[in-house]
């Protein structure tokens, strides 16, 4: 079968993150950049979908000239192709924009059975892109998916929901978005390492899609980041000592956490 | 989520995607799977066997040849993976040297189709366990001494010695064993776990490298069939350049304990409030001592770059080697202990990483080599007198 898989680069959890001059970019000096952790699991489903059926595994983004080391790190771990779609600095944040560009790219690229995505893109966390790629492409979605049963012509997929799980099932071709749980993400060995330096990655601008960046961008953008902040620092917290009472001091935690902090 | 390392340098714009991948990789493995543990594998002196088949799959054993399909790693490549390990612990980077530099090398130089067929495929996916045994009770800086002998007979090769301070020798499928033969001249042999003549028992009571199996072997009219033997190997000099390509990870490897000192030491003068409610990292005399860790570090960090760069074009020499595996094991041995100061009280317990690297590096600093051997290398490289060697007093 035919998998894509789609992969944002984005900035090392570990990251202390910090806002630009502009006031709505995060400053990204000094950045190390990884695969968005959530893609991991879409990248790990996809890889043992072809190890049990056969097929292909190409991996699609849409980032700056950096996005490429990304690409060459899921190539390490497996995979037959990957798409770089140079640009995105113009449309960062707008979820629809990313779509837009990354369903243009799916279709130029192929035909496929199957299409993963990561739940979100840690950092911006819309959670949005798989749902509007497949809106965009005319296919169903499966969002948040945990467990992932693939048949002749459809599939059966788990996903959380509050308090409980829901048992999906819809016909191929298909979108689903990866959730934590979903796998337990290989990490690359060394010869795919090497390997992967030798497949070519295929070089696309927003152009070659039929679309103009500056107009997603601008007149038909979907969102607009206006500023980014910092959250406020911690307080130092509310200590109860409860070594002579420790039965008031419950009630007092309880009675704070309740009138207080409407926590409970 | 690699966690940031110290480069003051911009060492990693000298690197390729490749080497960086590999090395964060590692980083990211031993983050995950030997950090939340290693305390207590140091702590009941247990190496963590059940690591070496997840240490293969990510194609750590052999990582450098090509041949068998193996992955042909760079050795700036191979350095940082080891870098990685030992930032982890001495242990895991001591296992991995073994495995490729001590037994694949020699093996893979030395062997006989027959032998690399057998046991470098095996050895690269962890299947089999190699160890080398070369120092003895009584013979370590100078192994040129040493008294395990091969005696020729009808249909083989009778052993008799014993060898010491051996990395892996209890878990260990296959040993590397140099001894000298009725000639005189040192040969090497592949002895079998199992073979009669041949025992393994642990070196009991150590303070460092504790999560590493350290072991003693014994041969006693051990039996060995001719084909035991590595038919190109012929001389003191191979062993020693088993010891070379040893040296040249540990010299990357000892790095990365360094790092874990200062990083370890960085963090806690950051957070360790202190006179007036300061951290204490805002006094000048621990600024003093993160600033040493950090320019020594660096200064090692350039050193080891070039080396393997300079031994991928096949020009790093074995003064070279000994230089930098010198450097980074002093420095790395000053860290530890500056990184203990820092700490306090706090630097002795096991809810830091710091006493366990300083323990670790007292043997990283001596094996392969001590420092002052690696000293005397030197020292004969700049004036031509060997120095472990002096001419007799006296003579005209």
């Amino acid at each position: 079968m035919n998998l894509c898989v789609l992969t944002a680069h984005v900035p090392d959890t570990a990251s202390v993150i910090k806002v630009g001059a502009a006031g709505n970019r995060i400053d990204e000096t000094g950045l190390k950049w990884i695969i968005s952790p959530y893609d991991e699991y879409a990248m790990e489903e996809a890889l043992k979908l072809k190890e049990a059926r056969g097929g292909t595994v190409t991996y699609i983004t849409y980032g700056p000239a950096r996005a490429e080391a990304g690409l060459r790190e899921c190539l390490a771990r497996g995979g037959d192709a990957a798409v770089h779609v140079k640009g995105g600095e113009a449309t960062f944040g707008d979820a629809l924009a990313v779509a837009r560009v990354l369903a243009a790219a799916v279709r130029k690229t192929g035909t496929f059975d199957l299409i993963l995505v990561g739940v979100k893109g840690v950092g911006s966390d819309n959670g949005l892109v798989g749902a509007m790629v497949a809106e965009l492409l005319d296919i169903p979605h499966v969002a948040g998916v945990t467990k992932l049963e693939v048949g002749e012509g459809s599939l059966t997929a788990h996903r959380e929901i509050e308090g409980g799980a829901e048992v999906v099932t819809a016909p191929l071709p298909c979108c689903i978005t990866a959730q934590k749980g979903l796998n337990e993400p290989r990490y690359p060995s060394l010869k795919g390492i090497m390997a992967a330096k030798k497949i070519p990655i295929q070089a696309l601008s927003v152009a070659d899609l039929g679309l103009d960046e500056g107009t997603l961008a601008g007149a038909e953008a979907g969102c607009r980041w206006r500023a980014l902040s910092l959250p406020p620092a911690k307080s130092g917290g509310t200590i109860i000592p409860g070594e002579e009472d420790p039965a008031g001091a419950a009630r007092q935690l309880a009675t704070l956490l309740r009138e207080q902090a409407k926590a409970i | 989520m690699a966690r940031a390392s110290l480069d003051l340098y911009r060492v990693e714009d000298l690197l390729t995607d490749e080497e960086r991948l590999a090395r964060d990789t590692v980083r990211d493995w031993v983050e995950a799977r030997v950090m939340p543990h290693i305390e207590a594998w140091a702590w009941e002196g247990r190496f963590p066997r059940e690591l070496v088949a997840e240490m293969a799959a990510l194609q750590l054993l052999g990582a450098t040849w090509t041949e068998y399909g193996l992955p042909g790693l760079s050795q700036v490549g191979y350095g940082l993976v080891l870098q990685e390990l030992e930032r982890g612990d001495s242990a895991l980077r001591s296992f991995v040297s073994v495995q490729n530099s001590l037994v694949m090398y020699p093996i893979l130089t030395w062997g006989s189709q027959e032998q690399r067929d057998r046991w470098i495929p095996s050895l690269a996916r962890g299947e089999a366990i190699g160890c080398f045994g070369l120092t003895e009770p009584d013979f370590g800086s100078n192994p040129g001494a040493m008294r395990t002998r091969a005696r020729r007979v009808a249909d083989g090769w009778v052993l008799n010695g014993e060898k010491a301070w051996i990395t892996n020798g209890l878990i260990a499928d296959v040993a590397v064993v140099w001894a000298k033969d009725d000639s005189g001249s040192v040969a090497g042999f592949l002895v079998e776990r199992g073979t009669p003549g041949f025992a393994a028992i642990d070196h009991k009571g150590k303070y460092s490298l504790r999560a590493s199996v350290t072991s003693q072997l014994s041969f006693s009219d051990c039996l060995l069939p001719l084909s035991a033997r590595l038919p190109l190997a012929n001389g003191l000099k191979c062993p020693l350049s088993c010891l070379t390509q040893a040296r040249y990870g540990i010299a990357w490897g000892a790095l990365g304990s360094a790092l874990a000192m200062y990083h370890a030491a960085l963090d806690y003068a950051r957070t360790r409030i202190q006179f007036g409610g300061a951290p204490i990292a805002a006094h000048q005399i621990i600024q003093e001592r993160l600033v040493w860790m950090a320019n020594e570090i660096t200064k090692g960090q350039l050193l080891v770059w070039r080396l393997g760069r300079l031994k991928e074009e096949g020009r790093a020499t074995y003064v070279q080697v000994s230089q930098a595996k010198r450097n980074s094991c002093w420095v790395a041995r000053e860290c530890a202990r500056l990184a203990r100061e820092i700490h306090g009280a706090n630097g002795i317990v096991n809810e830091y990483p710091v006493m366990r690297h300083l323990m670790n590096i007292e043997s990283v600093y001596t094996y392969e080599g001590t420092h002052d051997m690696h000293t005397l290398i030197l020292g004969e490289h700049l004036t031509g007198i060997p120095a472990f060697l002096p001419p007799c007093q006296g003579e005209p």
